[in-house]
């Protein structure tokens, strides 16, 4: 009966499949794809760091460290890298690049990939230098160009496109240049200062050998001395859960997507069944009980649910395998697409639960149709039991967390995630109630007809007017919150053009060559605006506890970063626009009698777990210097300028060893190309960072990551058109006989057109309007919250998104009534009506 | 007296399947300004169709329909609804009122739709004059059929038609409710020269009217009195 019953409302049913088709589309695809990725890092998470494990340490190391390494059998390789600006002879230009000296036989996993193939070895051989290909493309490049590094010129070998472990948008950060180790010494870079990291490359022994083993071996210990041990099996854990954070808010989004289709299964499953009403009691006449007619209903409902799920799953598994090419730049190993048993799992038991869960409520309502009904549509049946509809309600929200929790794993994050679409859903539909009612209440009489018609059609009976809303504004406020919050993070970052703020700094800058720096400067009518010195040290202890202790005390409450760290530390008497006081008492100059009073930023305050007066040594290069805790300062950490976790007042360290850093401002990008080519020719340790392009960099980045969102949340989209269409086509037995009695008593083809076109303009401008505004409330929140930051909302959703949205709304809206409007009333009547 | 609608060898079929059903063959008559015409038959008989057809609702396959001195068939389709609007009262079986607009709006959609900004006192009139004045503000939903009937005919009179068709306008009615209609729609007809056309298989109703074309499959098995 079920079977027979559908195959007369193919249609709408079709339309029921495909909402869930879409959202399992979108869930599977990315479940399935984050599944792959994972089992492709632990795959070759040996070639994601091209050896076994690594030791790392930012000097040389140790004798105590050496000994761990001849313990281990001697390294395979070895790395020296800093970052340094790398000169292009033949024109002129430079850029700051991650200089890697690397040794034979690098990368002992994984292999690096070069244009031409051979310069991978070659370069090595004839005293070459491997170049980023994408800073090759952009400084127009060629094999057999020389550059320089520091006090050497290398010839250019190949392009590097690719090196293990790395993906192009790492490259995008930090572009590499690969020379041979022995010729890193050579370049002079290596001085004070210099952030210089040497790398110890293993290869184990055996296959089997187990790295947790040897990181609970040696992981304190080689902490304890400055130096970090890397395995392959703890950097492919890291990395799959930073990929899987990132998967895992995707899979949010494409959720977003299934439950907007779930909301317009709920909303066609009402109207379907309250079509059916007639016919439930018609079965109910003939002697069918209750649960039978519910049963006919369930199964149909199941089986378009299920097979909706299976085609999602499908769609899903298909759509994965263009992951690799939309996500490529993020990638850091090669992809191999598996079958994700868990994914397909998924897919269908979210399909299927949702679309049944969702379609529940709607479906009770056979329950009360009584026989009578077939003869008088106006009898009733017994009310609403609110027991079931509150047990429906809690099982769909109890659907929605634990899907969410799975996606989260965190029972508060996933409480929020459900809160937050319940107030969005709830605001929209609140949106279309208020509205709804505010048509019945305060109708603008004075308007035209058609004007009049057209938003009394909003809440003619049986309108979508809700869904609709829902649809739009959902999609409207998808895309709008992403684009607020890419302005967000830009925003953050973009240097205040109008104002006096330096936009080209002068790294490792060593305290002999300021003056000439100075000059070179003042020459090209550049005005130094600051000369910042830089002081390197050490935590030494905390309040009296050594390093040691803390480091070995499980109890101790002082991160590790502020143990390990190397602080680089200024010292001036005044603070700068970005830093405020917000404890204790600023000291700008120490008048050299009792312990010296420091300034500390809030994080370190709290990973230190220090407070004001509290004591804390500094190992300046191999002196003690004991300081106390005078005050503690908010850091605008976002803001494109130096700051520092560390602050030291004057008359302390002006004897130490130290380097600067200087900062001017130039007019243009060109301007700042011939200060850097100078700079570098002249003072080649010196490290030039141009913030403008910084900014490039995080705009290109935030593009590129902005896309990927944009394309899941594009099956929201998709998922709020068909939901849309659905809506639509549901109410549309009303809008032909309403056109057809408008036209039989002698409305116009074009007031027609007018009324639906209107109808559909003031649902598109109040279901993108109200994403908007529920975008920016949403926005001003995350700013508030999660960016600490103001927000600035731009006018491009204004003024593109809402005009877009809208007009696809009205085009939607027309498009499906247009074949009512082009039928002969007659026609209409006899064949969409009676 | 002129003819109001003169119907010559009027031809209409559909495609049913594969097959094609022929609804109307040749059909041929007059009526005359004020009079009061009914056009009778079994279901399935075409007098909806013939009524579609006469008012312009549709274009017949051949033949020829003079409405108003107008030859419908060079008219486009809006051209049609505005003579529609300007000449034509319309009364269905099942009411056919706007739900979102209230009993007077309703009334007033012929007068609005033709730009009349000020019809309100007509329409309110109407609504007296069919014994709903204190049920304006009510929505069709707030009424009942004999009730919303009558606001059918109100509007139905609102712009003042030369013509009404009338389509089985007590076919949802009880017999007492419909004959109260029927007393109404009679008695307006009356006052307002308007031509009644009225299709029914209401044998009761055809016969109060001047003139009666009985149809069956198709064609014409009685000609009115005068074709």
């Amino acid at each position: 009966m079920a079977w027979r019953d559908g195959r007369a409302s193919q249609g709408k049913l079709f339309l029921f499949m495909a909402s869930i088709v879409i959202g399992i589309t979108a869930v599977v695809s990315i479940q399935s794809f984050s599944d792959s990725l994972k089992s492709n890092i632990d795959l070759q998470s040996k070639s994601l760091i091209g050896a076994d494990y690594i030791i790392d340490s930012s000097s040389p190391v140790n004798q105590r460290v050496q000994e761990v390494i001849d313990s281990l059998g001697g390294t395979a390789g070895e790395e020296v890298n800093f970052a340094s600006m790398v000169l292009f002879t033949q024109s002129g230009m430079s850029k700051l690049m991650k200089v890697r000296g690397i040794t034979d036989g690098f990368p002992f996993y994984g292999k690096l990939e070069t244009r031409p193939g051979w310069a991978a070895d070659d370069f090595k051989k004839h005293g070459g230098a491997l170049v980023d290909a994408t800073v090759m493309l952009q400084y127009n490049l060629k094999r057999g160009d020389s550059i320089k590094i520091g006090n050497i010129t290398l010839p250019v070998a190949g392009a590097l496109k690719s090196v293990p472990g790395g993906s192009a948008l790492a490259s995008t950060v930090a572009p590499q240049v690969l020379i041979p180790h022995e010729l890193i010494e050579e370049t002079g870079l290596i001085q004070l200062g210099s952030r210089i990291a040497y790398e110890y490359y293993f290869v184990a022994e055996n296959e089997d050998m187990d790295m947790e083993v040897l990181e609970d071996q040696l992981d304190a210990m080689l902490d304890a001395e400055g130096a970090d041990l890397d395995t392959h099996t703890a950097t492919s854990r890291s990395l799959g859960r930073r990929y899987g954070n990132f998967t895992r808010f995707l899979n949010l989004v494409a959720f977003i997507a299934l439950l907007l289709g779930c909301i317009g299964i709920a909303s066609s499953i009402h109207i379907y069944m309250n079509e059916k009403l007639t016919s439930v009691a018609v079965l109910k006449c003939l002697g069918a009980t209750r649960i039978q007619t519910f049963l006919i209903f369930l199964i149909q409902i199941t089986a378009m649910g299920f097979l909706g799920s299976v085609l999602g799953t499908l769609a899903g598994l298909l759509l994965q395998l263009f992951f690799p090419l939309l996500l490529d730049d993020f990638l850091p190993v090669d992809m191999v697409i598996r079958l994700s048993y868990p994914a397909v799992f998924t897919g269908l038991l979210l399909g299927l639960s949702m679309s049944v869960l969702f379609a529940l409520l709607p479906l009770m309502g056979t329950l009360r149709v009584v026989p009578l009904q077939a003869l008088r549509i106006e009898a009733k049946g017994p009310a609403r039991s609110k027991r079931i509809r509150i047990l429906i309600l809690f099982l769909i929200f109890l659907a929605i967390y634990l899907f969410s929790l799975r996606m989260l794993e965190n029972w508060l994050y996933a409480f929020f995630f459900v809160l937050g679409l319940v107030v969005a859903f709830s605001a929209l539909a609140g949106v279309a109630y208020i509205f709804v009612k505010g048509i019945q209440n305060f109708f603008p009489e004075r308007w035209s007809f058609c004007a009049r018609q057209s938003m009394r059609n909003l809440s003619r009976p049986r309108n979508q007017t809700m869904t609709m809303i829902l649809a739009i504004g959902v999609g409207t406020f998808l895309i709008s919150t992403l684009y607020f919050t890419k302005d967000m993070l830009l925003a953050r970052a973009t240097i205040d053009r109008t104002s006096d703020s330096p936009n080209l700094l002068f790294l490792d800058v060593q305290k002999e060559q300021s003056a000439l720096l100075y000059q070179s400067l003042e020459q090209q009518d550049l005005q130094v605006m600051e000369n910042i010195p830089i002081v390197t040290m050490r935590v030494h202890s905390v309040k009296g506890r050594g390093a040691k202790e803390l480091r070995d005390d499980p109890d101790a409450k002082v991160g590790r970063w502020v143990l390990n760290h190397e602080f680089r530390a200024t010292y001036r008497d005044s603070l700068i626009g970005s830093e405020s006081v917000v404890q204790g008492e600023w000291v700008g100059m120490h008048n050299g009698n009792g312990i010296v009073p420091i300034s500390v930023a809030q994080n370190f305050a709290s990973d230190a777990s220090v407070k004001i007066g509290d004591r804390v040594t500094f190992n300046v290069m191999g002196q003690l210097l004991p300081t106390r805790i005078a005050s503690v300062r908010e850091v605008d950490w976002g803001r494109m300028q130096l700051n520092f976790s560390v602050l030291f007042p004057k008359n302390v360290l002006e004897q130490a060893p130290q380097f600067h850093v200087l900062t001017t401002k130039t007019a243009d990008e060109e301007a700042s190309a011939e200060i850097q080519k100078e700079i570098v020719m002249k003072y080649p340790n010196v490290s030039v960072i141009d913030l403008r392009q910084i900014l490039n960099t995080i705009e290109n980045i935030l593009d590129r990551i902005g896309w990927v969102i944009n394309f899941i949340s594009f099956f929201s989209i998709i998922t709020g058109i068909i939901v849309l269409i659905g809506a639509v086509r549901t109410s549309r037995l009303q809008r032909i006989k309403e056109s057809v009695l408008l036209r039989t008593i002698g409305a116009s083809g074009k007031q027609i057109m007018k009324i639906v076109a209107l109808e559909y303009l003031y649902l598109g401008i109040l279901g993108s309007l109200s994403g908007i505004l529920l975008s920016l409330l949403g926005s001003e929140l995350l700013a508030r919250f999660a960016f600490e930051t103001a927000f600035i909302p731009s006018w491009i959703p204004f003024l593109i998104l809402f005009p877009s949205i809208t007009a696809v709304v009205v085009l939607i809206g027309i498009t499906n009534s247009r074949s009512v409007l082009e039928s002969p009333p007659l026609e209409v009547l006899r064949r969409e009506v009676r | 007296m002129a003819n109001i609608l003169s119907v010559r060898n009027l031809s209409k079929s559909y495609q049913s399947g594969t097959s094609e059903l022929h609804v109307l063959q040749d059909i041929t008559f007059n009526i005359k300004e004020g009079e009061s015409f009914a056009i009778v038959g079994p279901s399935g008989s075409g007098k909806t169709t013939l009524l579609g057809l006469c008012a312009g609702l549709d274009k017949a396959d051949t033949g020829s329909v003079e409405l108003c001195g107008t030859k419908l068939e060079s008219l486009n389709g809006d051209q049609r609804a505005l003579l529609r609007n300007q000449h034509v009262g319309f009364i269905f079986q099942d009411y056919q009122l706007l739900p979102t607009l209230t009993a007077l709006e309703n009334v007033m959609v012929p007068m609005e739709l033709r730009g009349v900004k000020e019809g309100d006192a007509l329409a309110l009139e109407l609504m007296e004059r069919v014994g709903l004045g204190e049920r304006i503000h009510h929505y069709p939903s707030q009424l009942s059929g004999g009730e919303q009937q009558r606001v059918a005919l109100a509007r139905a009179f609102s712009n003042n038609p030369s013509i009404l068709f009338a389509d089985e306008p007590t076919g949802n009615l009880d017999e007492e409710t419909g004959d109260r209609v029927v007393d109404l729609l009679f008695e307006l007809n009356r006052e307002a020269g308007t031509t009644l056309v009225i299709v029914s298989h209401d044998m009761e109703l055809a016969g109060k009217c001047d003139n009666i074309l009985r149809l069956k499959g198709g064609k014409i098995i009685e000609e009115p009195s005068h074709s």
